[in-house]
């Protein structure tokens, strides 16, 4: 069948949605990331439930936790945007209020990620 | 958009009998957002531990209160499950997984796994605390 799609739309491949697998992609590759990062996380809690203000900061100044932390609270972020852009694409139908709705959750996502980033920052660094 | 009426439809969610499947697929998304808010306290956590000692005392003690318990259980239900429950999409994007049998068997490990680490959780928790 004759086709009356260019040879170069044919070759991105990506249909009218005009984006391909990123997201998806993204999505996965997040969630994998999470899987070590959140049973660090969990276990680090538990081991630091009666830590005092000093104790929790002594810790989170030492690199490794520093570290975890910040990709913990940065992927998660980003897993979460991610996730809820598709809850609010299925089940917010008027066009308007959904592509609000995504930016306000993108931007809400970014400003908690980088004031937790920051934090930890912070307290690294001796602030 | 003018819908032809007598088009056939896939199932919709307002008239499909629950079965585990689908419970467990809209769970997923309602853990996810439940997760999504309730990291916004571990960000409160973080900023508080940064501002000074008095900042951190008022987070220590709302997460310490009755309510902050209760909000801290639901939350490690919510992270079991869309964990656990995560992991089994994933061995689905592998392409492995999806007879119907292997989605049931995979379903009720999932529910069994996430209610045990919850309790595990907190058990271990509370001897910590």
């Amino acid at each position: 069948m004759k086709t009356l799609r260019t040879p170069l739309a044919r070759a991105r491949g990506l249909g009218s949605a005009k984006s391909g697998t990123e997201h998806w992609w993204l999505s996965r590759l997040t969630s994998l990331a999470l899987v070590p990062l959140t049973l660090w996380f969990v276990i680090s809690v538990i081991g630091h439930l009666d830590a005092s203000w000093i104790e929790m900061r002594a810790w989170l100044s030492s690199p490794w936790p520093a570290v975890l932390m910040i990709l913990t609270v940065g992927v998660t972020f980003h897993h979460a945007a991610s996730g809820l852009q598709v809850v609010i694409e299925d089940y917010v139908h008027h066009e308007l209020a959904k592509t609000f709705a995504i930016i306000a959750v993108k931007f809400l996502c970014l400003l908690l990620a980088v004031a937790g980033i920051f934090s930890v920052l912070k307290i690294a660094f001796g602030g | 958009m003018a819908a032809n009426a007598s088009r056939p439809l896939s199932p919709h969610l307002q008239v499909y009998r629950p079965q585990i499947t689908s419970v467990l697929s809209i769970s997923h998304r309602i853990t996810g957002v439940a997760l999504s808010v309730g990291t916004v306290l571990l960000v409160w956590w973080l900023v508080a531990a940064a501002t000074g000692p008095a900042a951190f005392d008022d987070a220590q003690e709302f997460i310490g209160s009755w309510f902050g318990l209760l909000l801290m259980f639901g939350w490690t239900f919510c992270f079991w499950y869309h964990f656990c429950n995560g992991i089994r999409h994933l061995v689905w994007d592998t392409g492995y997984g999806l007879e119907l049998p292997q989605v049931y068997l995979g379903g009720y490990i999932v529910v069994g796994a996430s209610i045990g680490l919850t309790l595990l959780t907190w058990i271990v928790a509370l001897i910590a605390w």
